[in-house]
């Protein structure tokens, strides 16, 4: 009797998920909690239910990230420029390093704004859950919101970021081909790659603080094997190719095309890259989901 | 039981904690472990079986094979020693954390006062910080919004709402956080002793709120050490003892019941408790109620002289001092005695042993049952060891100084003052 009822409320609330419906048999929402063993599923819809605490974390993490700063959110345009300013310096004047026809600063600053994204977003994801720790104790919900909200705080920062480079390329008198409507493809391949390496720090993070000190490390190497201060295109075939296994390569040069009409119009190494960032997102995903449950008996 | 709102079925949970201690002969073992450790621990991340830093070696069950059913509309209480097993019930029911083994079927949307304030960012502004928390515990925004004002207006805040938290007072920290909690309006409630917030005001003010959202016919699962509390909110009750049900059934009968486990812990001899706390050189082995002819034992007559003998497993040469405080049926603290001052009327002997003697010479408590707890502190201050329950006064109804007391219907006090009146003369 008691199994066909919980049956029937089952089938019911996969209609009808819980809402503001008044207290009764039929609307109440059924959780099942049992042991889970090994690698369990990804509950998508179950982050979908928690849409709107996934705005709000967004909302806090945007609202909190300059409080008490003097500059402000002026430090999103700060970082790349000063970057951009000593790259310049360095490794366009000194170096003479080759920028595919385009003024150095504008190369580099361009490559910057979706790097300094996508660093932003995998230093901040990596210790989300440790910064929320006492949250993590005391209260349910998806534990993947916290890393994906993270990222997605920093889309304020890249467009502030990002219109300082309008400014520039009018200053430089460069202007935006028709390619620029793939741009936004890019800022999303920059964000599921930020978001899969986010899961699987993150995830770490938790259980070993050691986490903390390697992600400045492996953001500061990661800076250098991509292709920001230097074109892609020193390199020949099939050497290229390979290099799009760094996903950030693909987005990098993808943004230099879409913007400022670069010779790197996508082929294989974006290719391979946009391959290795979702099997990135998927894997850490899935990692982040097998770790989760241990998440609030660790911290 | 035909409308479950709570299924559990063979609960348990294992938690694995710190390793042996490891012991170096040299000092070049300790390094060569130290060096050694993150690639073990990289191999454990890897093969998938790290929980955490811990080795894993020792295992303690926190819930051993609970299994109860809850019906829709009903308040239950969970009673316990503290770590019982409670909380972990608690983080369990609330997805906090797995169960190691068993199922749990709830049906309806549950809320959680686990603690209040969780997720409050001191940077927030009042209003922000109530949007976000209501989120956090599960509230829609159409839902808050729709609640702003009351939730405001119960905090007392109304003035500082555009303040950030960070320059709130604690009082005022703790009333918003309370109120955004008390007005979430789950099917099923888990409250983990949150009350004693705030001023004594604020305190009534939000028992009178518990009591309201607990009689609108919801499903309450309260876990608290107020005994008191507990029996006025729930009907039917569960007590655990080391992450088992050692009772279940109306409430008052499973608050009898681990009031009569404490005191049969009490008749047990004190060096053998398990559940103390402190460093341990020096131990309480015994605690006993003396009356005014020097007899052993309860009862004792308010009023009357008592007397007592707290004694130690040994006298270490370095000055020690115990602190004992005597505490009502609902775990309310009454009155402290500490060894550590020194009074005019303090005398040493030598006859003692390893005894210490505190002496009451009228015994000025409401007559019912209380509860002596136990601590002792070495010469720097270090707990060395502390029992709760370590014995019970019983005082029964007397005279004092003429004056009858009985004992009260419903006891409100703890404390006699011996009195006179001075009343007009009718004559």
């Amino acid at each position: 009797m008691a199994r066909i009822r919980n049956e029937r409320i089952e089938q019911l609330n996969s209609k009808n998920v819980a809402g503001d419906n008044p207290p009764g048999i039929e609307n109440r929402v059924h959780v099942h909690i049992e042991p889970s063993k090994g690698w369990v599923s990804l509950r998508l819809g179950e982050l979908w239910n928690y849409r709107e605490l996934f705005y709000f974390f967004i909302w806090r993490d945007i609202k909190i990230r300059y409080k008490q700063t003097v500059l402000g959110a002026s430090w999103a345009v700060i970082q790349p420029l000063f970057t951009m300013v000593i790259f310049s310096l360095f490794f366009g004047r000194l170096a003479n390093v080759p920028s595919d026809g385009i003024p150095y600063p504008i190369f580099s600053y361009a490559g910057l704004v979706p790097w300094t994204f996508f660093a932003n977003g995998l230093l901040q994801s990596s210790n989300s859950l440790v910064n929320n720790s006492n949250m993590l104790k005391k209260i349910y919900f998806p534990r993947l919101i916290l890393p994906i909200s993270s990222v997605f705080a920093g889309i304020v920062d890249f467009v502030l970021a990002f219109l300082v480079l309008l400014l520039m390329m009018a200053f430089f008198r460069i202007y935006p081909t028709g390619n620029i409507v793939w741009l936004p493809l890019f800022l999303l391949l920059a964000l599921v790659t930020s978001l899969g390496v986010g899961f699987w720090f993150s995830a770490m993070n938790a259980q070993f603080r050691d986490i903390r000190y390697i992600v400045p490390f492996v953001v500061q190497a990661w800076l250098f094997i991509t292709p920001i201060a230097y074109p892609s295109s020193l390199l020949s075939e099939p050497w290229k190719t390979l290099y799009g296994l760094n996903p950030m390569a693909g987005v990098v040069e993808g943004f230099r095309w879409a913007l400022l009409g670069t010779d790197t119009e996508p082929g294989s190494m974006t290719a391979v890259s946009a391959v290795v960032a979702v099997v990135l997102l998927i894997s850490g995903a899935y990692y982040f989901r097998r770790m989760e449950k241990s998440f609030a008996d660790v911290m | 039981m035909d409308d479950v709102a709570i299924r559990i079925e063979g609960i348990s949970k294992q938690y694995f904690i710190g390793g042996k201690q490891k012991s170096f002969d040299r000092f070049g073992d300790q390094v060569v472990d130290i060096l050694g450790s993150p690639f073990r621990r990289a191999g454990k991340l890897l093969r998938g079986q790290a929980t955490g830093a811990a080795e894993l070696d020792e295992s303690i069950w926190a819930l051993k094979n609970i299994t109860f059913d809850i019906s829709f509309g009903e308040a239950i209480g969970i009673i316990g020693s503290n770590g019982a097993g409670k909380s972990t019930l608690l983080k369990i029911l609330s997805q906090i954390t797995d169960p190691t083994e068993g199922y749990i079927d709830i049906y309806g949307r549950v809320g959680s006062l686990l603690e209040v304030g969780t997720g409050f960012h001191p940077e927030l502004t009042g209003r922000e910080n109530i949007f976000l928390n209501g989120a956090i515990l599960g509230m829609g925004q159409a839902e808050i919004k729709s609640k702003f004002d009351q939730i405001v207006e119960f905090a007392e805040i109304d003035k500082f709402i555009d303040t950030p938290v960070k320059h709130y007072s604690s009082g005022m920290y703790v009333r918003l956080a309370f109120s955004v909690a008390a007005h979430l309006d789950p099917e099923i409630l888990l409250v983990d002793e949150v009350l004693a917030v705030g001023d004594a005001k604020f305190q009534r003010k939000s028992l009178g709120k518990m009591n309201d959202v607990t009689k609108k016919g919801r499903t309450v699962l309260f876990v608290s050490h107020n005994m008191a509390l507990i029996q006025a909110f729930c009907e039917r009750g569960i007590y655990l003892e080391e992450g088992r049900i050692a009772a279940i059934g109306p409430m008052n009968e499973v608050i009898n019941t681990y009031l009569k486990t404490l005191e049969k812990k009490e008749s047990q001899d004190l060096s053998i408790r398990q559940d103390r706390k402190g460093k341990g050189d020096v131990k309480l082995t015994a605690v006993e109620v003396v009356d005014g002819e020097g007899v052993a034992g309860n009862p004792i007559k308010v009023g009357q002289p008592v007397s007592f003998k707290l004694t130690l497993s040994e006298l270490p040469k370095k000055d020690i001092w115990c602190r004992f405080s005597l505490k009502d049926e609902i775990g309310h603290s009454v009155v402290a005695f500490n060894s550590k001052t020194a009074g005019a009327e303090d005398t040493y002997s030598d006859k003692l042993g390893n005894s210490y003697i505190c002496k009451v010479e009228e015994l000025l408590l409401i007559p019912g049952r209380y509860r002596i707890d136990v601590s002792i502190y070495g010469s720097g201050g270090e707990e060395q060891d502390s029992i709760d329950a370590a014995a019970f006064l019983d005082v029964l109804p007397g005279d004092v100084r003429g004056r009858p007391l009985g004992i009260p219907k419903r006891k409100q006090t703890n404390v006699y003052f011996p009195h006179k009146w001075v009343k007009p003369d009718y004559s």
